[in-house]
């Protein structure tokens, strides 16, 4: 099955990260750049997304469409990026994602 | 015996045997059309067919057949035209009961942790005990259409989501483990605490739970803390018939008539406990439940009561699982062993989390009142009065502030 594991970034984890010395936060993309490698044989794509403050929404359920600055949640919590993988089934996504190394949340989500 | 008490012992007898088949036929039928919704149905359709016919007809001498039979004959009927599954049914016989057993799978695929716990507890009741929706929702006091929704949400999600129907592998059992012993010691929560009045439906919800608990106990024999919850469910049904006054007013541990409590009952479940710790000595929180609930049970009365014992194994408790639940339940041993100043003390830093906890209020209370502080002990009470809803222990509350 396809999935799509979407990573979520959280505020705190943002501050964090810009906290680090260097070398940390050189560790930490390294930890990142391990993962995508360690499980090459099941991703079939992935891409990392530019800071929330590029973004720009498009809502659709007005009579009009309505243009707005900046990503469609109004939490503090923001998709990063994502990765497809191709597993059996969900546990197998599931232990995939728990390996993760960087943001605090990942969403998983069946895709076709 | 007259009409009605017929009527009453025919329904247990078949709650008993649909409970007894229900799930082995769910995941004989799962495990070979790979289709869980499809073969839920099935079931559930044979379920009812039998419902309708054995209170007419007798109850058939092989029950599990006379279901399978249906079952088989009304998955044909249904799927006549998918040829890929009536080729499956076609090859489908009644498995040998000593053949591996699939209901384990099935508890575990009910209680994937993708699902939420509400949709886990429909799904094993309906899957694995062969419950109605209305009986699920007659024991949960919640409208029949909620149940069947969450069940419907549940299966859809078993299927779009791809939750695997399999036993999960070694690395990932405990951690799965415990899904299904929380979904287990929760049906065994709600019947046994009940926060509604209907107390004879919540009590079986206790026998649903208590029968979970000894089929994994018995199907994962490796697992000490599925016999800790088996044991743990046994001794509290022990001393049911003690927990209840004339007028169903619930009676303190310490004023129980003992003579009330099933013994055997409770030797057999300590021995079971015993067993496991020592085969297994793994120590974990349902094991050390049931130790504390068998150190009550074995003393003779309230005073020989082995508070140190309790106090060692709350520690125990409060290490391996802190939660400011347990550490008020620690709070009331060290009442005990060390007097009611230590106690107090215990329950200093909990008051944040436990403000909305109608026992942090009701044992502060006592604590209170056996310092002779009986003006704080009131207002104690008044406030775990304001804050439960369960009728026995209000009307406890209520006689402890009119005596003041």
């Amino acid at each position: 099955m396809k999935y799509v594991l979407m990573f979520v970034e959280t505020e705190e984890f943002a501050k964090e990260l810009e906290a680090m010395g260097e070398l940390e936060q050189e560790a930490a993309y390294e930890a990142v750049g391990r993962w995508f490698a360690e499980h090459a044989d099941k991703i079939t794509h992935h891409v990392h997304l530019h800071p929330m403050h590029t973004a720009t929404t498009v809502r659709l359920d007005g009579a009009e469409p309505v243009v707005t600055d900046g990503p469609f949640v109004e939490g503090k919590e923001v998709v990063s990026g994502f990765a497809e993988v191709e597993v059996a089934d969900l546990d197998e996504a599931l232990k995939v994602a728990r390996s993760w190394p960087a943001c605090p949340i990942v969403e998983i989500r069946p895709a076709s | 015996m007259n009409e009605q008490a017929k009527e009453r012992m025919g329904q247990e007898v078949l709650a008993r045997v649909v409970r007894e088949h229900a799930g082995r036929l769910a995941a004989s039928l799962v495990s070979l059309l790979g289709d869980f919704s499809a073969a839920e149905d099935l079931v559930q359709d044979a379920v009812e067919t039998a419902l309708r016919r054995w209170p007419v007809e007798g109850v058939p001498d092989r029950p599990d057949a006379w279901l399978f039979t249906v079952a088989r004959r009304r998955g044909l009927d249904v799927l006549r035209r998918e040829s890929n599954y009536r080729a499956k049914l076609a090859q489908l016989t009644w498995p040998e009961p000593a053949a591996r057993d699939d209901r384990l799978r099935l508890i575990f695929t009910c209680c994937h942790p993708a699902l939420s716990r509400t949709a886990q507890i429909a799904l094993t009741l309906r899957v694995v005990c062969g419950l109605s929706a209305a009986q699920i929702a007659a024991a949960f006091v919640v409208p029949e259409t909620t149940v069947a929704q969450r069940i419907t949400r549940a299966k859809r999600k078993v299927g779009e989501a791809g939750i695997p129907y399999r036993i999960p592998p070694d690395e990932e059992l405990p951690e799965r483990l415990n899904e299904v012993l929380a979904v287990i010691y929760l049906l065994f929560n709600e019947g046994y605490l009940s926060s509604t009045p209907e107390r004879a439906q919540a009590r079986d919800l206790v026998e649903d739970a208590e029968w979970l608990a000894a089929l994994l106990a018995n199907l994962m024999p490796k697992e000490p803390e599925a016999a800790g919850l088996l044991a743990l469910i046994r001794l509290h049904r022990a001393r049911g018939a003690a927990r209840f006054d004339a007028q169903g007013r619930l009676v303190l541990l310490a004023d129980q008539d003992r003579s009330l409590w099933d013994r055997q009952a409770i030797e057999e479940a300590t021995a079971l406990l015993m067993r496991a710790a020592r085969a297994h000595r793994r120590p974990g929180p349902y094991q050390l439940q049931a130790a504390i609930v068998a150190c009550h049970a074995e003393a003779g009365s309230f005073a020989d009561t082995d508070w140190a014992q309790i106090l060692v194994l709350y520690d125990m408790l409060v290490h391996l699982a802190p939660s400011p639940v347990t550490r008020l339940h620690r709070a009331i041993a060290v009442r005990y062993a060390q007097g009611p100043e230590a106690a107090l003390a215990e329950l200093k830093d909990l008051g944040r989390a436990l403000e909305r906890y109608p026992l942090f209020h009701a044992t502060r209370a006592e604590l209170l009142r056996d310092l002779g502080r009986r003006e704080e002990a009131r207002r104690a009470d008044e406030r775990a009065l304001e804050l439960t809803a369960n009728p026995a222990q209000q009307a406890l509350l209520e006689e402890r502030i009119s005596w003041g």
